[in-house]
């Protein structure tokens, strides 16, 4: 068993070897999805003694009979009141392995928004099950938004298990129902964990009261779960984003573009394309404050400098000659409805994706999906907030695009009101 | 590097360096709010690595509110030559003497609050249409629903439950006329992370943050260093101690740790230990459960 005390210790020459794991929480109103948070940021201490003097402050105002971990997790005034989460907070925690970002996402029924927002960035999804009701709608509902969202890892948390006994049998239907249902969806590695996050059993440590589970505690697995090979380091993708030119003596001749690595690598001396326009030169430089680099991968921020004078600037794109992004005009997608306001067939919008901007029609509405049931509904064509469909957008410029399976920074979109300015739709090409 | 990949650090700061771009090419005058703390210090490395070797292409503006460490002041005018950045600089007194600001009553007021209201003023005066916080999401529970654009509108307002969604990296900072928004670079970054990038890329910081002996008075658990800004009350008295920073705000309000922490290895390893959190010795937060929720609304940092 480990001893929790191993994280209050610094490893000050270690940390330059620790990675980031971005993950996202989801469960229904009372499956425990604050107290787990709450368990993970307690355990590594991640919690200060301010935090849990003001959480115990409010348990006693609220009548609470213990320490309420999950009021550490629910930040806003009016949750507080009402009991429930209603935006995506995110909450951080570390071991001396990895520091993690936690999505938090509330699980109620009107913020499909909210969870396709959070999970929008991660690389990990927990989904938690209350093991005395088993799969609910909710649980599919978060499993079809992470497999859309192309989230490679999801740990299934079984929670609650002290409540049913710690029964295996429970356990064991619970996931067979998952699987069964989860044929359907496109998640490569889902593991499964019994777990109580009030008592802690298989949180941190491995749990006694449930000899019968062979597999790792949750944290371990958060710890170990491989996801540096879940980025694209295929296909080459440099969105440009700046132009950076000195006019200074001494870098006189100096023009930088720069921009984050969105896919594949890239090394100094390479034959690369410029896109629209098709010109194409080599790499002369990959430039840093901290010096030159021979070769730049995702999701690193460089500037690059090429050896042929180019008319480059924001929103074109540098690529491999020989592995180019589409380029087109009639894009098809998957959309999640953000906005009260429902979309409107033949509306004017504005798109952005990576560095460039466009306006945009809406041109079809093709399906919905019933979250719950993942069912194809091609009758009801009206969209709005938290609703998934599938549309096809024209836009006024082609846009240099992969499919969102291949490649999440080039493959996705956000949708954008013109009069509003706000972000009505998150897009996922097909 | 054959693995291709990139440390918890290297990571952050991609991040960071990937907003400050976003906002140079997404908005006319964005300008950068220097607290002269440790966070927008390092903001301000951040920004220099963004555009490397074109200088920085925004502004700095730190709002003063005449109780400052005359350590910190003089750090930051070094800090603007040495980066070449232009320094404006806001007086809360310009406000109380304008009559847009009132100072609190009592013996020992705090002039936290009347920030926001020469900071608004200041924004409107340069036509900033997007001013960068050092804020941070692990700072504090109001902090951690803060997107990395965060929309105000024209009174510089900040409503949290009508926030723009944030997906993957797409940042919407479009806005009608009037309205402005505030930048966060550094959200995702904990104390501990900056703290460890400020060793790792050998940050200069202002003396205050490391161990020292000051005179203070220990009041209601928060240790007050002696200066002109501070009265004592009743029973009160000053006593040398051995104490160090781990923020930075009025000389009025800024509780000290004690500690023996004189170098970035030693103040890694306190923080690592560190059982309460460095807002933890601010006063203003411990007003109410919802204070900084409430200051900001107003439009606090």
């Amino acid at each position: 068993m480990r001893n929790t005390e191993e994280y209050n210790k610094t490893d000050t020459a270690g940390y330059l070897d620790m990675d980031l794991l971005r993950f996202s929480t989801a469960g229904s109103v009372d499956d425990g999805k604050s107290t787990l948070i709450g368990r993970l940021m307690y355990d590594t201490k991640s919690i200060f003694e301010d935090q849990i003097e003001a959480v115990e402050k409010s348990s006693k105002n609220r009548g609470d009979e213990h320490v309420n971990l999950a009021l550490l997790t629910d930040g806003l005034k009016a949750e507080r009141e009402q009991g429930i989460t209603i935006d995506v907070a995110y909450r951080y925690f570390a071991t001396p392995k990895r520091k993690f970002i936690i999505a938090d996402t509330p699980g109620h029924v009107q913020y499909t928004r909210n969870m396709v927002t959070g999970a929008s960035n991660v690389n990990l999804a927990i989904i938690l099950i209350d093991a005395r009701k088993g799969v609910i709608e909710q649980t599919k509902r978060h499993s079809f938004i992470a497999s859309l969202l192309q989230i490679k890892h999801v740990i299934v948390c079984i929670n609650k298990m002290d409540l049913v006994d710690y029964k295996e049998e429970v356990f064991e239907q619970i996931k067979k129902d998952y699987l069964s249902f989860d044929a359907k969806l496109e998640i490569p590695d889902i593991r499964f964990i019994p777990i109580s996050a009030l008592n802690g059993d298989n949180v941190v440590d491995k749990s006694e009261n449930m000899e019968w589970y062979k597999g790792p505690s949750l944290l371990w697995t958060l710890e170990n779960v491989q996801v540096a090979s879940d980025r694209d380091l295929i296909d080459g993708r440099f969105p440009v984003q700046w132009v950076i030119r000195p006019q200074s003596n001494e870098y006189h001749d100096f023009r930088g573009y720069a921009g984050l690595v969105s896919g594949g690598i890239f090394r100094k001396g390479e034959e690369v394309v410029v896109l629209p326009s098709g010109f194409t030169t080599k790499i002369k430089s990959i430039e840093t404050m901290d010096g030159e680099l021979q070769e730049a991968f995702p999701p690193m921020s460089v500037a690059m400098t090429l050896e042929d004078e180019i008319d480059i600037s924001r929103g074109d794109m540098i690529a491999k000659v020989n592995n180019q992004p589409v380029k087109g005009q009639d894009i098809e997608l998957m959309v999640c409805w953000l906005n009260v306001e429902p979309l409107k067939l033949g509306g004017k919008y504005t798109v952005k994706h990576t560095t460039n901007e466009a306006r945009a029609i809406i041109k079809e509405v093709k399906y919905k999906v019933n979250v719950n049931t993942l069912e194809k509904n091609e009758e009801d064509k009206e969209v709005g907030a938290n609703d998934i469909a599938r549309i096809t957008l024209k836009t006024a410029k082609p846009l240099l695009y992969d499919a969102y399976r291949k490649n999440r920074n080039t493959g996705s979109l956000i949708i954008i009101d013109e009069f509003t300015q706000q972000t009505v739709g998150a897009g996922m090409i097909i | 590097m054959s693995s291709y990949n990139l440390s918890h650090l290297d990571q952050l700061e991609s991040e960071a360096i990937y907003i400050f771009r976003e906002v140079a090419a997404q908005f006319e005058k964005p300008v950068i709010l220097f607290s002269g703390g440790k966070d927008s210090i390092t903001m301000v490395h951040l920004a220099q690595k963004a555009f490397w070797p074109a200088k920085i292409p925004f502004p700095l503006l730190h709002i003063d509110t005449g109780h400052n460490f005359p350590e910190a002041l003089e750090f930051r005018d070094n800090l603007a030559e040495r980066y070449k950045v232009n320094l404006d600089v806001g007086l809360v007194q310009d406000s109380i003497d304008k009559g847009t600001a009132v100072e609190e009553k009592g013996l020992n007021p705090s002039r936290n609050t009347l920030q926001s209201i020469t900071l608004l003023e200041k924004l409107e005066e340069g036509q900033y249409d997007a001013a960068f916080g050092g804020g941070r999401r692990d700072e504090e529970k109001a902090r951690a629903k803060e997107r990395f654009f965060s929309h105000r509108d024209d009174f510089g307002q900040w409503d949290p439950k009508n926030q723009r969604p944030e997906l993957w990296n797409l940042y919407n900072g479009k806005k009608a006329p009037g309205e402005s928004f505030r930048i966060f670079p550094i959200s995702n970054w904990t104390e501990m992370d900056v703290w460890q990038y400020i060793k790792k890329e050998k940050i200069a910081l202002p003396s205050i943050y490391f161990s020292h002996k000051r005179e203070v008075v220990n009041r209601n658990g928060v240790l007050i260093a002696k200066s002109p800004y501070n009265t004592l009350l009743d029973g009160e008295k000053y006593e040398e101690k051995t104490i160090r920073y781990r923020t930075l705000g009025c000389m009025t309000i800024t509780g000290a740790v004690e500690s023996d922490a004189d170098d970035l290895d030693k103040i890694i390893e306190e923080v690592a230990a560190a059982r309460q959190t460095e807002r933890g010795g601010r006063a203003d937060d411990k007003r109410s459960e919802a204070a900084m929720e409430e200051r900001k609304r107003q439009g606090y940092f």
